[in-house]
């Protein structure tokens, strides 16, 4: 199957997603360039990481302008897969493809580490070779992470299951240190509505190979395409 | 004509930058200092005379692109200038 | 075409004009002799600050030529934006460090991003994609606030263009001395790969072959920031703020894929990164590495601020612009991907045949100078060196006079906690240390790993340097750099392949710091050549001297490392309750200028260890050895704060749970605290499996070194008995690794932020 990823000038994960994509779980990745009007024929789509337009202004603001975001928001209301990670993810609530806003990190730096989240809803296309409540182990690397949005719709978010993820220790427990960026409600994953969107402050594309001495970022990209594969099972029938 | 443009965070959004200045201020001989809030300031020059219609334009581009309506809010103050041909 | 319209040279420049721009009379009396005539003062300016230190290397070059530049491996040595090796499957590693410390201690933040994106330039502009970035950073101690302050603006200022432009920052090293507290010190590596034959250099080859500017609009900015960066500090130095130039990381980054794309598509001649000196020293450096001349008009420069004379325009500094020498015909191609990218690109001149830099404002030309004159036939000096009247004073320490250790486990607790040895992490989270998905081994260990994608290799770096030792024995000091340097990539499983060097040091007019600099270049370059590892690029910073006052002489190296297969991929902690633990190498009474010294005696003297070359290199093969066969489970290098911290920093540096050690240390001849806080070199500490352990111990005594069984790997704490000549009981104490790991992990913390 075919993954896009969308390259907006100052995205810097599009290389790595592009490398699992294709040499770890085997798909076909191709680079679409940010002034495209068109997606072509993909089965799903990849807004990477990175500093799009240097995080000027907010971070994701210039860039869910962008000529390609129209395509996206098309293939997505078709229901397309689009996963957007860190500044995708940004991008994603910038365009208003998902509900919210990023503030700055509580402890206001930039953050590099390790952190676990754990699985709320193991029943998405990112999330189905995940087991309910299991806790992943994915890197995070943002200053502005901390994920804000008014009460009516977080409630909205926890009565549809739409937080995918949610921040913890090792053990699975959502407690003040092991939110790494004061983010509403331990939220570092959430979906749409329509259940085929999903950005995700943690990158899975740093942990999807043994040798990074962690894979646990492979079952979200193993999730999307058994996911696809059963969806083409369908369409087939 | 100039548009001065403010974008602040909208009230009751934490706002850690500030919080930092604030406690920043405090520690330094101000304890009367009780909140501080950051925001952003843009000067935007227009090639518009119409006082209307520049307004227009400034609300438009504030809604589009420069504040995010889910934290931020924003105001402006036209004037006019001379800008160089 | 003709060029009658001569620069003019109406006004006589008078001495004091001269002076200002850091130039002595003899060295004006040879620009006269080089241009037959008077400089104008744009011309001054431009022959200023290519004869500046900073440019023109006119106190250390004669010194430089020491260095071992050769080797099998070697693609391209000293005298490129970067040095090259090759490291097989057509690739070539590319790297270079460079200082930038007067722009940081007058602005920390921008001083230290824009040296980041200094040196990420000097990389893709030889058509590598950089794909590490290390720091090797000095400052005060941390109980005075201007020194936090300068850490944390630096830490954020590396953080803010690194992680923006893509570039993981993967390690380094810092630590913490008062001397450093007016001259921060913030040294930055770069490391790239490059499909070997394809390297681009900064050539200008080719009559009549356009010259482009591409990159960030010039402004006023850094005007004269390589003279400053060749003049002393004084208390109004901070006042010189508006010298530093701001750094923007995004344009770099569409720069950097812009670059990548002139490579693929094989539109240049040449290039160069307009850094020091700008637009002047970019266009003399290409044209007299071709031979060739180059032709500038300054009237098609794109500018940020008007009215610029041409003399802003050859000195600015603004950052995030290149020259280029584009193929005949290819201009076109050449813009088309700037344009893709919005980039600013002119066409600002043309390859010449005359030698001569000539520039142009519109028709009239307004300076006109041999590129030789400028770029290589600047002055240079053998200059004065004497070894400073109190060096004997330093070196004599009577150890008697100091009380032997008598609680191990609390100068144990407060080594760990002192910054220099603490954890880091509070540092390097704030990097993106993981972007590009290469860093197998993360900051932390003896050195960084990053793999290869597409082959089965991957590259071990480190950056090291003992300042103190340098100051205490410089020559020795130089040494002693050179092999924990290569130490820390071997206990890695990597052998080393190359070095770059950063010498930083004081005033290079005063003899005692020239007495310095000459002692530490030789003693690298012995160690260099000892140890087969060739010098490809390095940098100089001299003048790091505030009032008067030196920092304590600081080369720094930065290391690369080869590592042929995945499974030799070796790090220093330990992996397992139950395995061995052993020490590789002799402890001496190697005291002097120790880490313990310093923060439980608060002297910096003494003699320095001796470092016996081939005592050194008979390690590295053994280590290699093991690791290759498969039969040790982690390596640690044993130096700052000796072996007790060293098999500490053992059990609780994983990433993942603390662990503990049951050791026993033999009975010894000499001091305990020498034993347990000494800084021998040439020493290592391994853990291995028990079914390994016979061969192990084999192959170690087949090759000649000492060796030591410590103890056995455990679950949770860290207990030692240290064995006494009879009839004196041993020492024994207990520390739950936990707590080790408590104050290693957050001294540094507490000491920033006031809490964590």
């Amino acid at each position: 199957m075919n993954i896009g990823i969308v390259v907006f000038p100052g995205s810097n994960c599009d290389r790595d997603c592009a490398y699992v994509a294709s040499d770890v779980i085997g798909q076909s990745a191709q680079f679409i360039w940010h002034q495209e009007t068109s997606l072509g024929e993909m089965d799903a789509i990849i807004l990477p990481g990175g500093f799009s337009y240097g995080d000027y202004l907010r971070t994701g603001a210039i860039a869910h302008l962008s000529p390609i975001m129209d395509a996206v928001k098309a293939f997505a209301k078709q229901g397309g897969l689009v996963l957007g990670i860190c500044n995708g993810f940004q991008i994603l609530l910038e365009s208003g493809l998902l509900p919210g806003a990023m503030l700055r990190n509580r402890g206001l730096s930039f953050r590099c580490e390790e952190v676990y989240v754990r699985v709320e809803n193991a029943e998405t296309p990112f999330t189905n070779q995940c087991h309910p409540g299991q806790v992943l182990k994915i890197p995070i690397a943002h200053a502005e992470g901390n994920y804000y949005t008014d009460p009516v719709t977080l409630s909205s978010l926890q009565a549809n299951a739409q937080v995918i993820f949610r921040y913890c220790d090792a053990d699975g427990q959502s407690t003040g240190p092991s939110n790494p960026n004061g983010s509403l409600d331990h939220i570092a994953g959430i979906r749409n509505a329509a259940g085929n969107v999903l950005g995700m402050m943690p990158h899975p594309e740093r942990c999807a190979e043994r040798a990074l001495n962690n894979t646990d970022g492979f079952l979200v990209f193993q999730s999307m395409v058994a996911s696809l594969k059963t969806q083409a099972r369908l369409t087939a029938r | 004509m100039k548009a001065k443009i403010y974008v602040t965070l909208k009230e009751g959004i934490l706002d850690p930058q500030g919080r930092a200045v604030q406690q920043s201020l405090q520690t330094l001989g101000f304890p009367a200092v009780e909140d501080v809030r950051i925001g952003k300031f843009l000067e935007v020059d227009i090639v518009e005379t119409e006082q209307a219609a520049a307004e227009a334009q400034v609300r438009s581009m504030c809604e589009k692109l420069l504040a995010n309506p889910v934290i931020e809010n924003y105001r402006y103050e036209l004037t006019e200038v001379s800008l160089p041909k | 075409m003709k060029h009658d319209n001569k620069p003019s040279t109406t006004e006589s420049l008078s001495k004091a004009l001269i002076h200002q721009h850091g130039l002595s009379d003899e060295e004006y009396q040879a620009i006269l002799a080089h241009l037959g005539r008077e400089p104008n003062l744009t011309e001054l300016g431009v022959f200023s600050v290519m004869w500046s230190e900073h440019c023109s290397y006119k106190s250390s070059r004669i010194h430089l030529k020491r260095f071992p530049t050769e080797g099998p491996r070697v693609v391209q040595g000293p005298g490129e934006n970067a040095g090259a090796v090759d490291i097989g499957d057509g690739l070539a590693a590319v790297f270079k460090m460079e200082s930038h410390n007067h722009p940081s201690f007058i602005e920390p933040f921008q001083g230290a991003a824009t040296g980041v994106g200094g040196i990420l330039r000097d990389i893709f502009t030889m058509g590598a994609r950089p794909i590490a970035l290390l720091d090797s950073l000095r400052f005060g101690e941390l109980d005075h606030a201007k020194n936090r302050h300068l850490l944390q603006g630096v830490v954020s200022g590396i953080s803010f263009y690194g992680n923006c432009i893509g570039v993981p920052t993967v390690g380094g090293e810092i630590t913490f001395n008062d001397i450093y507290s007016k001259n921060p010190l913030v040294n930055v590596f770069c490391l790239g790969i490059v499909e070997k034959d394809r390297l681009l250099k900064g050539l200008a080859q080719g009559e009549g072959n356009l010259v482009l500017y591409i990159g960030a609009k010039t402004g006023r900015d850094g005007i004269h920031g390589a003279t400053m960066a060749s003049d002393s500090f004084d208390d109004a130095s901070e006042k010189k703020r508006p010298n530093v130039q701001v750094g923007d990381p995004f344009l770099e980054k569409l720069l950097l894929e812009a670059c990548l794309e002139f490579l693929e598509q094989d539109l240049l001649i040449g290039i160069q990164d307009m850094g020091a000196a700008g637009l002047t020293s970019s266009s003399c450096e290409m044209a007299a590495r071709s031979g060739t001349g180059i032709e500038l008009d300054v009237a098609l420069v794109p500018r940020r601020e008007s009215g610029m004379t041409p003399y802003e325009i050859l000195l600015s500094e603004s950052q995030e612009r290149m020259l280029l020498v584009a193929k005949p015909g290819k201009q076109d191609a050449v813009l088309a991907i700037c344009h893709k990218w919005g980039i600013d690109a002119a066409v600002v001149g043309k390859v010449t045949n005359d030698g001569l830099l000539r520039i142009k404002d519109g028709t009239q030309t307004v300076a006109e100078i041999p590129a030789k004159a400028l770029a290589e036939e600047g002055p240079r000096y053998d200059r004065p060196a004497a070894p400073p009247s109190y060096q004997d004073s330093l070196q004599s320490l009577n150890l008697d006079m100091l009380p032997d250790v008598k609680n191990p486990d609390e100068v144990l607790i407060a080594l760990l906690g002192s910054p220099t040895i603490a954890s880091k992490a509070w540092v390097f989270r704030q990097y993106d240390y993981m972007v590009g998905t290469n860093t197998v081994v993360c900051p932390g260990s003896d050195a960084a790993v990053v793999r290869l994608k597409g082959t089965q290799k991957s590259l071990a770096i480190t950056t090291d340097g003992n300042s103190r030792y340098c100051l205490l024995n410089p020559h020795m000091g130089g040494s002693l750099a050179v092999a924990e340097a290569a130490r820390n990539l071997v206990c890695s499983g990597a052998e080393p392949i190359g070095v770059t060097d950063c010498l930083n040091f004081g005033n290079p007019e005063r003899p005692d710091i020239m007495w310095q600099f000459v002692m530490a270049v030789e003693g690298i370059a012995d160690a260099c050549r000892a140890l087969n590892i060739p010098v490809v690029s390095g940098n100089v910073s001299f003048y790091n001297e505030t009032n008067g006052l030196s920092i304590y002489p600081t080369p720094i190296l930065g290391m690369v490392g080869l590592i042929d297969a995945p499974e030799h991929i070796t790090t220093q902690w330990f992996k397992q309750a139950g395995d061995h633990i052993l020490l590789l190498g002799q402890t001496n009474e190697d005291l002097g200028g120790s880490e313990y010294l310093k923060v439980i005696h608060a002297r910096e003297q003494g003699i320095i260890p001796w470092l016996d070359l081939e005592v050194e290199q008979r390690l590295h093969r053994c280590l290699l050895e093991l690791i290759r066969q498969g039969w040790i489970q982690s390596a640690h290098d044993c130096s700052e704060g000796g072996l007790l911290v060293t098999l500490a920093e053992c059990c609780i540096t994983s990433p993942l749970a603390p662990l503990g050690a049951q050791i026993t240390i033999p009975p010894h001849r000499i001091r305990l605290d020498g034993v347990l806080f000494g800084e021998s070199p040439s020493r290592a500490v391994i853990s291995v499996k028990p079914e390994h352990l016979d061969a192990v111990r084999e192959a170690i005594v087949q090759a000649g070194v000492p060796l030591t069984d410590l103890g056995r790997v455990t679950s949770s704490s860290f207990d030692v008995t240290i064995q006494q000549a009879a009839p004196v009981s041993p020492i024994c104490f207990s520390l739950p690794g936990s707590h080790l790991a408590d104050i290693w992990k957050h001294s540094l913390a507490k000491q920033l932020d006031g809490d964590e």
